[in-house]
């Protein structure tokens, strides 16, 4: 267990504050029982779970057996041209002699990329807009902020259970996913092809550090909103640029060289430690409360 | 680790340091203020209610207590701990029930249990499983506990929220209206599981706006008002000070023969209007035999001797100086009774008592 010490919450401005360390045992706990309840919560998994399946199953499983069992080879000779606006780079890496094999190389490892940051993105917004406003609502707040656990650490905890269910779904799907292609492509292409080392990097490294920006953003709203309604309605028009910024990202390092996605992926991980730090100030005992707690 | 706290009061000798102390607490909530210059004493082993209405500052007091919520100005001390800079020891000490039972309706029973024992450092262990499964006997709500807690009836996810607050053995229980919403059969089974509890030793600070469930529970009441303290005492002391002398009524058969204890010793007013009966105000509850027996002896045939002792709620509306909502025995006029004039028009007091008040244990 790593000791992180870290100023006590709740002190009253001005007053001495005693620096404790950070209770990991209190971390685990509330995000275990907030993934319990979301484990409960079968209304909000099952649609949860039917979105990853449809963009990481359903989608990639109909485009890449209609373009690699297709006849109609006017399409297949128009998407071959497409293909050409690609990096020169990215041209090069593609495998397959035919003009289909090409194609659905080409789509499986560039076009679908930008799903693998969508779907961590959206269940995660999902689950982390309602989780500090929805203690509120439930009068569970009152609970917490009554316990000892510290305020960061229920903000630590809380994060850890909203970025859980997007990334495991993510891992998951791309599991299925890569099976898929490796499946219907890999025999047009020379064998199993997928994940490249490009998709490793974008899914270990770019996309946490965006889904964790993202995040904090969403839970600094869920802290200050007053209804689950409104955090959704609001965390929706924040994570929505956030979703184009990760979309564009993560296309452009699997385009670029192999460098791109490092950085892109440490500029990412940068700006969501300043902004995990920021969202911890957010969330108050007395916003765990309900109460307004402003002088 | 270093902890300095900034302020440490040596208790005077004899005198332990009160278990929650708050002096001159203020608490605003934007413009509105919540606490006004609170002063408020818990001591240990006690039970100490706070009474008022709706609005009266007894949440944010409870708030205030355990450090989730910070006063703007004055000074807290719990166990004699500062809030602001122990927040985590002293709410690891503390057990609250709120109003709403606070519950993850999601979760059974048990798991509701185990996350607060986890939360308050208990562990995941057999130990306590063992805990959990002894809390939930205790108020008798073992038998649901592999329920999910959405399912549970109100009184059940008062007991559930009892059973927790009390899981981890704390040293002082905070109670915000844990009857609210409750039937009257559930809400006496909760009063009586708190006053088992006290029974080992526990301090609670009760808050509620319903004096019958205070009644008879409070070792010391304290009585808010738009966020201020107007009273605080025991009801022995504060029954005293608003009502200094014991109230009987007397009836008889013919009513104006009971006249003559108008000037009887001991009787510190005498009050009967035509055709009812009378309210005599005694010096002592102590002389009622006596005066039985001295009617008897002159032929009044009594038909109804009831000594009044003011209740809670008589005392609370009378230090709110507000008229009860309901007629009683007990004068409704807010102003003490020995300053009272009585509707016969003699004025309780001086009058009256003179007499005995230079010897008042040689007169019974």
């Amino acid at each position: 267990m790593t000791a992180v010490t870290i100023e006590d919450d709740g002190a009253a401005p001005g007053a001495a504050r005693a620096r404790r360390s950070m209770d990991w045992n209190a971390v685990r706990t509330v995000a275990r029982t907030d993934l319990r309840q979301l484990i409960q919560a079968r209304d909000f998994w099952i649609p949860m779970m039917a979105l990853g399946a449809i963009f990481f199953f359903v989608i990639p499983t109909i485009l890449l057996l209609v373009i690699t069992r297709l006849s109609n080879v006017h399409i297949v000779q128009q998407l071959s041209t497409t293909l050409e606006v690609l990096p020169a780079k990215a041209q090069q890496a593609i495998r397959g002699e035919s003009g289909q094999a090409r194609a659905a190389y080409a789509m499986a490892v560039y076009l679908f990329a930008p799903v693998a940051v969508v779907v961590p993105l959206t269940i995660s917004t999902a689950v982390g807009a309602a989780t500090i406003v929805g203690e509120r609502e439930r009068g569970t707040g009152e609970f917490l902020a009554h316990s000892p656990a510290g305020v960061r650490e229920i903000y630590i905890g809380k994060l850890i259970a909203s970025l859980a269910p997007g990334y495991v779904t993510t891992i998951v799907g791309f599991g299925v996913y890569a099976l898929i292609v490796n499946l219907i492509v890999g025999p047009d292409v020379g064998g199993w092809f997928f994940p490249t080392s490009q998709w490793w990097v974008l899914m270990l490294w770019v996309v946490p550090p965006f889904l964790a920006l993202t995040l904090s953003l969403v839970l600094r709203l869920s802290a200050r909103v007053k209804s689950t309604a409104a955090a959704q309605q609001a965390s929706g028009l924040v994570s929505l640029p956030l979703i184009m910024v990760a979309y564009s990202q993560s296309t452009g390092a699997l385009f670029g060289a192999d460098s791109v996605s490092w950085v892109i992926g440490a500029i990412a991980w940068i700006a969501a430690f300043a902004g995990l730090r920021r969202g911890m100030r957010a969330v108050t005992r007395a916003r765990l409360l309900g109460v307004a707690d402003e002088r | 680790m270093t902890i300095t706290v900034d302020d440490t009061r040596a208790p005077e000798a004899g005198q332990p340091e009160p278990l929650v102390e708050l002096r001159g607490v203020s608490r605003s909530f934007g413009d509105q203020p919540a606490l006004r210059d609170l002063d408020l004493v818990a001591p240990a082993s006690r039970i100490t209610v706070l009474l008022g209405p709706n609005g009266a500052g007894k949440t944010t007091a409870i708030r205030t207590i355990t450090g989730a919520l910070e006063p703007h100005a004055g000074r807290v001390r719990v166990f004699g701990l500062d809030p602001a800079i122990h927040g985590a020891e002293i709410r690891r000490r503390c057990g609250v029930v709120s109003a709403k039972p606070s519950l993850y309706d999601l979760l059974t029973g048990y798991d509701n249990l185990a996350y607060a024992a986890q939360l308050y450092g208990l562990g995941r262990g057999a130990s306590a499983d063992r805990l959990i499964r002894d809390s939930a006997a205790r108020f008798g709500i073992d038998h649901a506990l592999d329920q999910r807690a959405g399912g549970y009836s109100t009184g059940m996810k008062t007991r559930l929220a009892l059973a927790r607050a009390v899981l981890h053995g704390p040293d002082l229980l905070l109670f915000d209206e844990p009857t609210s919403g409750l039937d009257p059969e559930s809400s006496l089974a909760v009063l009586e599981l708190i006053r088992e509890m006290t029974a080992t030793g526990a301090t609670v600070v009760m808050c509620t706006h319903l004096l019958l469930e205070a009644e008879g529970l409070a070792d010391l009441v304290v009585v808010l008002e738009d966020g201020r303290c107007l009273v605080a005492g025991s009801p022995g002391e504060l029954t005293a000070r608003y009502w200094p002398a014991a109230v009987v009524r007397l009836d008889a058969e013919d009513p104006p023969m009971l006249d003559r204890l108008a000037h009887t010793p001991g009787v510190l007013a005498y009050d009967r209007e035509d055709g009812a009966a009378a309210v005599v105000q005694l010096d002592d509850m102590a002389r009622v035999p006596d005066l039985v027996r001295q009617l008897a002896l002159d032929g009044v045939r009594l038909t109804r001797v009831e000594p009044h002792s003011p209740t809670l709620e008589d005392l609370y509306f009378a230090v709110r100086g507000r008229p009860r909502p309901t007629a009683g025995v007990v004068p409704r006029d807010p102003t003490p009774i020995d300053n009272r004039r009585l509707r016969s028009g003699n004025r309780v007091g001086r009058r009256f008592r003179d007499p005995f008040s230079a010897s008042p244990e040689g007169a019974r």
